[in-house]
């Protein structure tokens, strides 16, 4: 009996002590991920070590899907991605947290991040345009047009030829890239009405759909099925093509960040992100645009050119 | 075979190793008690630290923070950050879904203690218990996906809106309210009840006139902390309340909480940033609220044992 409650002390006391040095780790942390990156310098035949990514939720499933393709490439390698918001992803990877941070915007359109030290790689394109529910009955809508909806001017689709319903807007938070991106690109800048406000594209979907006369924006990747109807805008089809020549104004850059030049691991991975079997194949199923067959580029103040 | 050692020795023996008897057990729940004090003094500093920056660093005014009514942290030109309609809605829900929770909670403690104390209890204290069980995104998801629509197609309005996140809300912080409630009830003294019967007073004159006035300071005890809950739950009701940044003018409109905004922005912004500091202050917010319910159970709970 005796021994059992010496062993029950002894658990209760590791147990706290494991609980206190937890809670202690939380400080130390940076140092570990800033001595993770230096070792590895002569070995580049056999990858090995661990990688840690956060950032854009949206970009999380591509960059999951690609870490586990290279991970089964090089099965000593390590990748960790994490979601959690463009915000999260550049605000670790400038205080050196992460080694990758993902971002749907540039980290110049970011406050307080020192976009100077960070390098940017641009690892894919995504396009986006307004989505319809189907029985609002119409397809192309001018430029416009489209401000005057979503600036709250106009009220009910039959002023520009579709049902007779009152139109109710589903917004991004004041914070979304995708947000950003389309006032920006699609609205050119004005600043939207107020109206329901989700945060993840799947229940903007969900809303725009099972909503009467529902107007809201999306990534191309959602428009899979009838449930929702992409708009075109001036006549232009929100189709690849039309964004990779340039035509279509909607997109918008998915950017990997590292502060500082890429090294060893990190560097291989944004390779990895960028070579044809990636850009071609995965890019493709997962609906983004391969930023290597972009027949234009954009900066960060919004201007663009052809290459 | 067993060895016998003088009384004199054995007494002194158990004082040789420390970690036996009295001392041990002081030093552990000594150990327990100081780990969560400081948890909750460290949460408490860090929160008012953070909380503090934008008025102190930025120089957001906290009057325009807490009065105005309008938000809108991203326009570059003349930003403005006035947490008004979320502090409101914050309210508006939790007292609207007290509203609701309260008589239903109360009821079914009544219930459980009064009228059926045997097989009353056995049905329902399973059921309640089960509803503590269910995770709070699961509730959201119901809501958005059953209550949402019902109430667009049968009420009226977008379905987003104040109303479904107080029922969303309410059911949430049903648990809590029953079962502090039948505790209150069932701790009231026999004596009371037979008192009552004996001058001549019927059953349900004894829970009204005696039962419930006796019960009533734990019963709002029941009431605080549901809403103190109900204050704090994000995930459910940022999924059927709409988040739409105006002030709700009737309870069909979309409205937003602080805590739904906070989740809402919180991954997108960065860290440091104005607006990252203004959603720390509406977890400053947050907090001081929950520190005022705890004061308030306090006082309820103080004046019972006049």
């Amino acid at each position: 009996m005796k021994n059992m409650k010496k062993f029950g002390l002894g658990m209760t006391l590791s147990a706290l002590m494991v609980i206190t040095a937890a809670c202690g780790g939380g400080a130390s942390k940076d140092n570990s991920a800033g001595t993770d990156k230096t070792p590895k310098t002569a070995e580049t035949k056999e990858l090995s070590g661990s990688l840690v990514v956060s950032g854009s939720s949206a970009m999380q499933p591509l960059v999951a899907a690609a870490a586990e393709e290279f991970m089964a490439e090089n099965p000593k390698v390590d990748i960790q991605v994490n979601a959690g918001g463009s915000g999260t992803g550049l605000s670790q990877v400038a205080e050196g947290s992460v080694q990758i941070g993902n971002s749907d915007v540039f980290a110049e359109e970011k406050e307080g991040i020192p976009a100077d030290k960070l390098v940017d790689h641009k690892v894919a394109v995504v396009g986006m345009t307004a989505a319809v529910n189907p029985k609002v009955g119409i397809k192309d809508i001018k430029k416009e047009d489209l401000i005057k909806v979503f600036t709250g001017k106009i009220t009910n689709w039959k002023e520009l030829g579709g049902k007779d319903q009152k139109i109710v807007l589903v917004n991004r938070p004041d914070s979304s890239g995708t947000r950003a991106v389309f006032n920006k690109f699609a609205l050119d800048g004005a600043t939207p009405a107020e109206g329901i406000t989700e945060d993840s594209s799947n229940t903007v979907k969900k809303i725009i759909n099972e909503t009467d006369g529902a107007i809201g924006y999306l990534a191309f990747s959602y428009f899979t099925d009838d449930s929702v109807t992409p708009l075109s805008i001036d006549g232009v089809e929100p189709t690849d093509e039309n964004v990779q020549s340039g035509k279509f104004p909607v997109w918008a850059y998915q950017h990997s960040y590292t502060k500082g030049e890429a090294t060893d691991l990190a560097k291989e991975f944004l390779d990895y992100m960028m070579s044809d079997d990636i850009q071609n194949t995965l890019l493709k199923d997962q609906g983004y645009l391969p930023v290597t067959k972009m027949k234009v580029e954009r900066d960060a103040k919004g201007n663009q050119k052809d290459i | 075979m067993e060895k016998l050692i003088p009384a004199k020795e054995r007494l002194l023996k158990s004082n040789k190793k420390w970690m036996d008897g009295e001392l041990r057990g002081k030093i552990l729940v000594i150990l327990c008690a100081v780990i969560m004090i400081s948890v909750t003094i460290s949460i408490t500093i860090f929160l008012g630290s953070k909380g503090l920056q934008s008025f102190i660093h930025n120089g957001v005014s906290l009057i325009e923070f807490i009065t105005s009514k309008h938000w809108n942290p991203t326009n570059q030109a003349s930003p403005q950050y006035g947490a008004l309609p979320f502090i409101l809605g914050s309210f508006a829900v939790t007292f609207a879904a007290a509203l609701v929770a309260a008589p239903l909670g109360i009821g079914g403690a009544i219930f459980m203690t009064e009228i059926a104390p045997s097989w009353g209890k056995k049905i329902l204290q399973p059921v309640i218990e089960l509803l503590v069980g269910i995770p709070s995104v699961v509730y959201g998801f119901i809501g958005l996906t059953v209550l949402v629509p019902f109430i667009r197609e049968h009420v009226g309005g977008l379905g987003f809106s104040l109303l479904a996140g107080t029922i969303v809300l309410a059911i949430m912080i049903l648990p809590t309210v029953t079962t502090i409630a039948t505790d209150a009830m069932s701790s009231l003294p026999k004596n009371l009840r037979e008192g009552s019967y004996a001058l001549g007073a019927t059953r349900w004159q004894t829970i009204r006139k005696v039962l419930i006035p006796a019960a009533m300071p734990n019963l709002l005890t029941a009431i605080v902390l549901g809403m103190a809950r109900a204050f704090g739950e994000a995930l459910a009701v940022q999924m059927v309340i709409g988040n739409v940044r105006d002030i709700p003018s009737n309870i069909l409109d979309a409205s937003a909480t602080l805590t739904t905004i906070i989740t809402l922005n919180m991954g997108h912004t960065t860290y440091g940033s104005v607006e990252n500091n203004t959603l720390w202050s509406m977890g400053l917010i947050l907090l001081i609220m929950s520190f005022a319910f705890i004061l308030l159970i306090r006082y309820l709970s103080s004046r019972r044992k006049m």
